[in-house]
């Protein structure tokens, strides 16, 4: 097989078909870094209040560096494809839009995303497209450190009295259909599979299906049966809160995109 | 000092006991006591440039570790001469760092002091920045500053390996984490049962 060492290497399909990926990656890093900002200075306790604002900041530097491998594959800069996109060229996955909801619906939301992202990232070591291999070498070592702040928390809350339990199994039952839709099939899993980028999305969705069972099943939560994925996202259909969402996290940008900072 | 041949990444990637992967290989630049590893390229500079380039990344600090210079961090991954300028490859500690652009413009700031060629400073991820490539000296002085050192990547269960991070004003491992999270990105927070003393270890990654 191929190896793409360099982004100047990627033509035809491939090429095509590794900016889908990217944009489909970076916009679900900005969107999801923006929610768990919305955490800072209202989470129920100082810890849980840096660790968001932290893993926020983690997203962010992260969706910048995938932005700025696609600049470099002739895209627009990174600040105009995070500030100055309407919400139908975003390319996220629902779960990611979705309002922070209480603080169970956060966590929960951020472990099965986080449990995603650990699957990916694992695979794209192996990618041909070696700028990507390499990045998702670096970004792993970070995300380590979300998944076990997710797992401590679904763990706690789900055990911890009829309340807490009552509201995880409730925020799972809304966003496991969001997250299956993280791994919604595009037309490009098979260019990608095939030139050795990424795992198809049905291969990492196993995956992850088995990484985040027997946490959920340790945290006393029972999976929903008999789910329908929610699609769309990877085609620019998003639910209403993204339009919200970047109303707000690009109305400073919208006054002026030309001024300096 | 500086060793033009060793080089990071690249190996397998046996499962640690939690399942999480991780490379192995990395770990001996470290533990060898070698200085950091900077690849440079000698044929580019004569000798004299190549102390005056070393003693000028030697001045520049992360801005939230005041006490580490980029070298002993392990942020140069090389310096070249490449059509008459020079060119420098920082690898960057966590992604989202806010103080990379301040180091990277120190860095080419207090290097540009040194010479008349101009200066380029690249990020790059190959080799990828782990908390092991910090030098010996780096580590001494992070403990010194009232940071943990980091601890292994790759002992399997990194939580369990957190619960044991050893203070660094006592010594002692009957610690406990606090938070995962801390005041900088690279940061998390612990508590040692043994001096009563809250304490910031600087992570493994």
């Amino acid at each position: 097989m191929n190896r793409f060492e360099s982004l100047d290497t990627l033509t035809g399909i491939a090429r095509e078909a590794a900016i889908n990926l990217l944009y489909r990656l970076a916009d679900d890093e900005l969107v999801i870094g923006h929610r768990n900002s919305e955490w800072t200075g209202h989470a129920p306790i100082l810890e849980a209040d840096i660790a968001f604002s932290s893993m926020a900041q983690d997203e962010m530097g992260h969706a910048q560096a995938y932005y700025t491998m696609l600049q470099q594959l002739g895209e627009r800069d990174p600040d105009t494809l995070a500030f100055g996109r309407k919400p139908r060229e975003f390319r996220c996955s629902s779960l990611v839009c979705l309002p922070k909801g209480d603080w169970g619906f956060s966590v929960l939301r951020q472990f099965l995303y986080d449990a995603a992202e650990t699957v990916r990232l694992a695979a794209f070591v192996d990618s041909s497209f070696t700028p990507l291999a390499q990045l998702a070498g670096k970004l792993r070592g970070e995300e380590k450190y979300h998944l076990m702040h997710g797992r401590n928390w679904v763990l706690r809350l789900g055990n911890a009295s009829d309340d807490s339990h009552r509201k995880m199994q409730a925020a799972l039952h809304v966003a496991y259909p969001h997250a299956l839709g993280l791994f919604e099939p595009t037309e490009y899993d098979e260019p990608l599979a095939q030139a050795g980028i990424s795992p198809r999305e049905e291969e990492l969705k196993r995956q992850w299906e088995s990484a985040i069972a027997p946490v959920l099943a340790d945290a006393g939560l029972s999976m929903p049966e008999g789910v329908e994925p929610v699609y769309g996202g990877r085609v620019g259909r998003h639910p209403d809160a993204l339009r919200e969402l970047l109303e707000s996290m690009q109305l400073v940008y919208n006054i002026d995109p030309t001024a300096k900072w | 000092m500086v060793d033009e041949t060793q080089k990071h990444g690249n190996a397998e990637t046996p499962k640690g006991a939690d399942g999480t992967e991780c490379r192995l290989s990395i770990v001996g630049c470290r533990t060898e006591g070698s200085d950091q590893a900077i690849d440079i390229r000698h044929s580019t500079f004569d000798n004299s440039s190549i102390a005056a380039i070393r003693r000028a990344l030697e001045t520049v600090v992360d801005p939230e570790i005041p006490v580490v210079n980029v070298v002993e961090m392990g942020m140069i991954a090389g310096v070249r001469m490449e059509s008459g300028m020079v060119v420098i490859d920082m690898t960057p500690t966590f992604v989202g760092c806010p103080a990379l652009d301040v180091i990277r413009e120190n860095i080419r700031a207090a290097v540009s002091a040194v010479t008349a060629a101009h200066v380029t400073v690249n990020v790059v991820f190959d080799p990828p920045w782990t908390s092991d490539r910090i030098s010996e000296t780096g580590r001494q002085k992070l403990k010194a500053f009232g940071l943990a050192p980091p601890g292994e990547r790759c002992s399997g269960a990194l939580m369990q390996s957190l619960e044991r991070t050893s203070c660094p004003y006592c010594d002692s491992t009957d610690t406990d984490v606090e938070s995962l999270f801390g005041p900088t990105l690279c940061r998390s927070i612990h508590y040692c049962r043994s001096c009563l003393q809250s304490f910031e270890h600087f992570k493994a990654v």
